[in-house]
């Protein structure tokens, strides 16, 4: 499954560390009082502080830092009960102050731990450096005017989490994954929405190449602000290719910032600053040190959900699921807490069939949801209905054949199975006399078949279960009708 | 240490101020008699001392998470010398 | 009348208010008048005669409704230019926020307004508070009313030292009762010295630095200048609280600084840090030390020889520290979102021709210097350097201060001196500040008494410095040195016909 990239002088391989951006879930912003929220007139969520006039101060807003701590502790990190928030300074457009408040020598999070489920089943641990607060810059526009770019700065000042990765990932696909594995880990946590439309989470993705068997990084190159899976995995694609080419062709790969365009499926160079960038990182005077609590950290970490790696462990070990399975089941809460309340039975003590429940969820449910653009939270089959479903297939009132029928019938109009089967007289047939008539009516009519039959072609059995239940209008219970015709073929 | 005009340039750069070339000379020694003043400190012995964040040593009080600012995009512009519907703008900037 | 209304102290004003002898707009318009007939100071960049009329009016009408709202209602003050006033506009001395009219109120002067407070101007200042003399605001140097009589600078016009110059040339000349000054280094201190009055810088994070312009973060403290210890005393009291706006203000009670006076010094202990001298020091300053010291020992105090043994790298650590902040907190004057735009190729044009043009000489100096030390390459070298000795230097006054109560030091190391003297060598104006900056990196309270005069007749003062938030222990001992000093601030002519 190693990603290696044939190139004239060997193979390659790709080295990959990300600097995902994700924007807390706060109702205000980190230092000032305004609103996070998306959207809204160009510069009103904006603040005196946000904006940056004289003699306005930054105060931290408390939750955020929880948050922070969450997350975290959601990635098995090492919480820095002592961190600093410093200056980032930078001109430009968006920039308010000037410079950035962020975190640089002493980060809230420090080393940390992401499980990567591959599609094999197996797992991938991906190092976490650290995580750090950070203000979110605002907004330039420059289509509006032909002289001027313009300035929102409602995005300015909003709380992101800054998390690093080790470059530990080796290919596009496990890049995808990761990004997709913190996406599911902090929605868990509710630390971020994860939306990456609207940009509360994106990423800055570091790539270098090197040859197969080298223990040396290369020189890398950032790709900055990529704003979704699949371009994340396309870039490193693109961009991986093209240093390969370069150090091939007796080239050297420059360390720089790039930007993919999708549209082309290329990187290319931020326009070069005449000057490289220096940060001049000091620790802001206008915010003492953060120090937390051991007990602080400890009453959060309290309160953490049973997130996705715990989760999918139970569901293995609870519920036999194979991992696949339970790694598809536990990526979303909300899934999770479905796929469950199907299995549990409103009979106390007393489970449905976790398998089974598991199939129906990925393969029927999922689907349906699909196909109708809905998520599980919005779901037309309630996990009631479908785990009445499984339990009339479970006492044989119906047999799968037609609880997929049912099902359909449930997805559109969201009425309970049992009231579906009813009206619809679609009780399977356990009458052994009934069935056993069908049966003889079948091999009455249908003599060249069983001939065939008596000839050793033992596959036509299916057919006559299919005849069978064309008779029965699928209600015939499929296990009597196997029995009967087994014997009745045979004698 | 004696500070170069391409040093001025660049930390003026830095600061985005504009400093004329026939200043250079003139900053760059004024800039290089403070920092061979300031140098004196090298004499002090710091080993194992914290460097200092801040003189207070409270805790501050952090802001609880709700919305009590904003919404004041008038008074957020007010000063501004070049507003046009509701944005700051800046010379046009191409990336 | 006018006269004897703009000699009054704020205790006096407040005494006579309360007995009737006089209206807070009596008071308001005597001293609109001394501003506007002492102009030849330029101790103001904008004067607000009808704000200070329409807030004694105010004022007025609380009295007479019985709702006094304590010892400043009513009370004339100046505001330095570097406090944002709601609709007033506030330039920090600078070129670059000419015509900024702030759509807020610092919370000092906001406290003061709050108190009855009422403003006669906004005052002048080195641009940004970078300076010790006044003399690099966009709006022209503030002149001290003080002349010397003998010497080489006499008659000239003097310097009123700096940052906060304008309000003490104001409150010196009687043009209001007290005035705000900030101190980064000692822009309350030093004026206060060269002008005779009293100059408070109280314990960093005492006064909220919300809505002041910020020059180095760290540093910045506001302050009262007022011509007695009493008036300080009451004017912080109506400065002071804790502010949830501002992360580094103190959750501390604000005691009744007032009631610290009258209790004499016996049995204060009081250093005298012997590391407190200067090349080339005049001898009149040493020696008005000493008298100081005779003084405290003869009011009953015990006077204690103390080492502050890193108090010499303290200005060197200073301009490290305050450019390096200043450098970051004046980045947000780029012209695009207030103040002044100096239009642009580009974008980076434009913040250069802004800020090219906007800040003067001395601001710029600082911001490079600032720039530089945070530098990659240089940042440990400099900057981290620079927070360590700082701690040794606060280290230093730790332990003094488990043998003393205050201490007692000279606030500067010269009088006031002539208009374009030390213009020429930066580190020769940053000598001024060699007794207060150590205070100030140690965020400490630290107070400035007119103690006497130099020979050529210049007024000097003598600097208290106390525990963090001990500041009634500050005005306790100041009110001492004050009573035995016996300093006379004159009437200076030109301020009434």
């Amino acid at each position: 499954m190693s990603y290696i990239i044939q190139g004239d002088t060997g193979d390659w391989e790709v080295v990959i560390g990300l600097e995902v951006h994700a924007q807390i879930v706060s109702n205000s912003k980190l230092f000032s009082g305004a609103s996070t929220e998306f959207g809204g007139e160009s510069n009103d969520h904006v603040s005196l502080v946000d904006a940056a006039m004289p003699g306005m101060l930054p105060v931290l807003n408390e939750h955020c830092v929880e948050q922070a701590v969450r997350t975290g502790l959601g990635l098995k990190a090492h919480i820095n009960l002592y961190s600093v928030f410093e200056r980032k300074n930078y001109f430009y457009a968006d920039l308010p102050q000037g410079y950035q408040i962020s975190q640089f020598a002493h980060p809230i999070v420090g080393a940390g731990t992401v499980i990567l489920d591959m599609p094999d089943g197996s797992t991938r641990p991906i190092g976490i450096e650290r995580l750090h607060m950070e203000q979110d810059a605002g907004k330039s526009m420059h289509d509006q005017d032909p002289k001027r770019s313009f300035i929102d700065l409602n995005r300015s000042g909003v709380a992101l989490m800054e998390i690093v990765s080790d470059p530990d990932m080796r290919s596009p696909e496990e890049a995808g994954i990761y990004v997709r594995k913190l996406r599911s880990i902090v929605r868990y946590l509710g630390t971020c929405d994860g939306n990456m439309e609207q940009g509360s989470m994106r990423a800055d993705v570091n790539v270098s190449v090197r040859k197969v068997g080298e223990t040396d990084l290369r020189t890398r190159c950032e790709i900055k602000n990529v704003n979704s899976v699949r371009f994340v995995m396309q870039a490193i694609e693109v961009e991986a290719q093209r240093q390969v080419e370069i150090w091939e062709s007796g080239g050297e790969v420059h360390q720089e910032t790039r930007l993919f365009d999708p549209a082309k499926s290329e990187t290319r160079a931020m326009r070069s600053k005449e000057f490289a960038h220096d940060y001049r990182y000091f620790p802001d005077p206008d915010l003492l040190p953060v120090k937390l609590s051991a007990e602080y950290v400890d009453a959060i970490a309290a309160t953490l959900p049973e997130l996705p790696d715990e989760k999918k462990n139970r569901f293995m070990t609870d519920y036999s699921l194979s991992a696949y399975d339970a790694g598809v089941l536990v990526v979303d809460q909300d899934t999770a807490a479905y796929f469950e309340d199907v299995v549990r039975s409103p009979e106390k003590g007393k489970t449905r069939d976790a398998k089974l429940a598991a199939n129906w969820v990925i393969s029927n449910l999922f689907g349906a949801l699909n196909a109708l653009g809905k998520s599980v939270t919005d779901s037309p089959v309630s996990s009631q209905q479908l785990g009445q479903l499984l339990d009339l297939m479970a006492d044989d009132t119906i047999s799968g054949r037609i609880a997929k029928d049912v099902f359909e019938i449930m997805i559109e109009t969201s009425r309970d199975p049992a009231d579906i089967v009813e009206e619809k007289g679609l009780t399977q047939i356990t009458d052994t006399g009934a069935i056993e008539a069908a049966v003889d009516d079948v091999i009455a009519n249908s003599p060249e078949q069983v001939q065939e039959f008596k000839d050793g072609n033992e596959r036509i059995a299916g057919w006559f279960v299919g005849q069978v239940m064309k008779a029965t209008q699928g209600k015939a219970n499929p296990g009597m009708v196997n029995q009967l015709l087994k014997e009745k073929l045979k004698s | 240490m004696a500070l170069d005009q391409d040093t001025v340039r660049r930390i003026a750069f830095l600061a985005r101020i504009r400093v004329e070339d026939e200043r250079l000379d003139q900053i760059a020694g004024e800039l290089d008699g403070i920092l061979h003043w300031v140098e004196q400190l090298s004499e002090v012995d710091t080993d194992g001392v914290e460097p200092m964040t801040s003189v207070t040593e409270v805790i501050p009080a952090l802001r609880s998470d709700v919305v009590n600012d904003g919404n004041c995009r008038d008074r957020v512009l007010a000063n501004a010398p070049d507003p046009v519907d509701g944005f700051y703008t800046v010379p046009k900037v191409v990336e | 009348m006018g006269n004897n209304l703009t000699n009054l102290t704020i205790a006096e004003a407040r005494d006579g208010l309360t007995g009737g002898d006089f209206s807070a707009v009596e008071l308001a318009e005597v001293h609109n008048k001394a501003v506007a007939d002492a102009r030849d100071l330029n101790a103001f960049v904008t004067e607000t005669p009808d704000v200070a009329l329409s807030a004694a009016k105010a004022s007025d009408a609380r009295r007479a409704a019985g709702d006094v709202r304590g010892p400043m209602d009513g009370v004339p003050v100046a505001i330095k230019d570097l406090f944002c006033t709601e609709g007033i506009q506030s330039t920090a001395g600078s070129h670059i926020l000419e015509g900024f009219v702030p759509e807020y109120e610092s919370t000092v002067s906001q406290n003061l307004k709050d108190a009855g407070a009422v403003m006669v101007g906004k005052s002048n200042m080195d641009e940004f508070a970078m300076g010790s003399a006044t003399v690099s605001s966009y709006y022209g140097n503030t002149i001290n009313p003080w002349k010397a009589a003998t010497g080489e600078n006499a008659g000239k016009d003097l310097v009123p030292g700096g940052s906060s110059g304008g309000s003490a040339s104001a409150v010196a000349a009687r043009l209001c009762l007290g005035a705000t000054g900030t101190d980064t280094g000692g822009s309350i201190r030093q004026p206060a010295s060269f002008t005779g009055i009293v100059g408070m810088k109280p314990t960093y994070g005492r006064c909220s630095r919300w809505g002041i312009v910020a020059f180095a973060s760290s540093l910045d403290q506001a302050g009262p200048m007022t011509r007695t210890v009493r008036d300080a005393a009451i004017m912080l009291g109506a400065m002071a609280g804790h502010d949830l706006r501002d992360s580094t203000s103190a959750p501390v009670e604000t005691p009744d600084f007032e009631s610290s006076l009258g209790q004499g010094v016996k049995g204060l202990r009081v250093g005298i840090p012997k590391e407190y001298t200067a090349d080339g020091m005049p001898q009149e300053i040493t020696d008005l030390w000493a008298k100081g010291a005779e003084w405290l020992k003869a009011a009953g105090a015990e006077i204690i020889d103390v080492s502050l043994p890193h108090t010499k790298y303290a200005l060197p650590t200073y301009y490290i520290v305050a450019p390096a902040e200043a450098s970051a907190n004046l980045a947000r004057y780029d012209g695009v979102r207030f103040g002044l735009r100096v239009d642009g190729e580009s974008l980076d044009d434009m913040y250069m021709n802004t800020r090219g043009e906007g800040f003067g000489e001395e601001v710029q100096r600082r911001v490079l210097i600032g720039t530089y030390v945070l530098s990659a390459g240089y940042y440990d070298a400099y900057y981290v350097k620079a927070q360590k000795v700082r701690t040794r230097i606060a280290g230093d006054f730790n332990a003094a201060f488990e043998d003393v109560d205050v201490m007692l030091a000279p606030t500067a190391p010269s009088p006031a001196f002539a208009i374009g003297e030390k213009m020429d060598d930066p580190v020769a104006m940053y000598l001024n500040d060699v007794f207060t900056v150590p205070a100030s990196l140690a965020g400490l309270p630290a107070m400035s008494v007119p103690a006497g005069l130099s020979a050529d007749g210049l007024p000097l003062g003598l600097q208290l410095i106390a525990r963090p938030f001990d500041e009634l222990t500050l005005f306790r001992a100041g009110e001492a040195l004050e009573q035995a000093a016996g300093f006379d601030l004159p009437i200076f002519s030109g301020g009434e016909d």
